[in-house]
């Protein structure tokens, strides 16, 4: 087996292992109990695209997907910081309305 | 040489990637699913773009490598600090016994 030959099998092991990532990583968005669980899922599903795209750079031999993947780092990090944030105020707002509001309003979720 | 090297790379890459999966979908609790998900999935992210980086290999390629582990290396412990502070003040019942300071 030649050193090219190697690379090829390591790339093609490595596009199933991330996919089944991306898999699970839904699997948990869909269940996940609370809010926080799938923030959690969302960040590793980004994190999980970085790596399809460094290895689709591998594959293919173009520096372009380098690109895609620092912009995905800052999109999902961003997203990540809203969705937490956003978590935090919601709970917060629903204390301070009272718990007759924070039921109502839950029931709009 | 570079190809072999390359290529243990992405595997290990690849691999860390799915532990991070498989942790996120079988451990009990938030704080146990960010231990899995921010550091096996950095670590994998890492290895990754160093194996890209090995394969194409000319100066700028290397340099947006570096920079992007570097933010990655930066933010991850943010993002799980942020939502971990979430959970730890609007979740009520842990999946078990917690300590609350």
């Amino acid at each position: 087996m030649s050193p090219a030959d190697f690379l090829d099998w390591c790339v093609t092991i490595g596009f199933v292992m991330v996919m089944a990532a991306l898999a699970i990583g839904f699997v948990r968005l869909a269940l996940g109990p609370s809010l926080a669980d799938r923030v959690v899922a969302l960040d590793m599903m980004t994190i999980t695209i970085i790596v399809f795209c460094g290895i689709y750079a591998v594959y293919t031999g173009d520096a372009s997907f380098l690109d895609v993947a620092i912009v995905l780092a800052l999109i999902g990090f961003l997203a990540t910081v809203a969705l937490a944030r956003y978590a935090e105020r919601r709970y917060e707002r629903d204390r301070d309305t009272g718990p007759a509001a924070a039921t109502k309003e839950g029931a709009d979720d | 040489m570079i190809e072999v090297l390359a290529g243990l790379l992405v595997l290990a890459g690849a691999g860390f990637t799915l532990i991070a999966a498989i942790g996120i979908l079988r451990y009990p609790d938030l704080l146990t699913r960010m231990h899995a998900s921010t550091k096996a999935g950095t670590l994998g992210s890492i290895l990754v773009l160093a194996a890209m980086a090995l394969v194409l290999g000319t100066m700028p390629v290397v340099a947006k490598t570096i920079a992007t582990v570097l933010f990655l290396l930066l933010t991850a412990p943010i993002a799980a600090h942020m939502i971990g502070r979430a959970y730890v003040r609007t979740e009520k019942t842990p999946a078990h016994d917690t300590t609350r300071d």
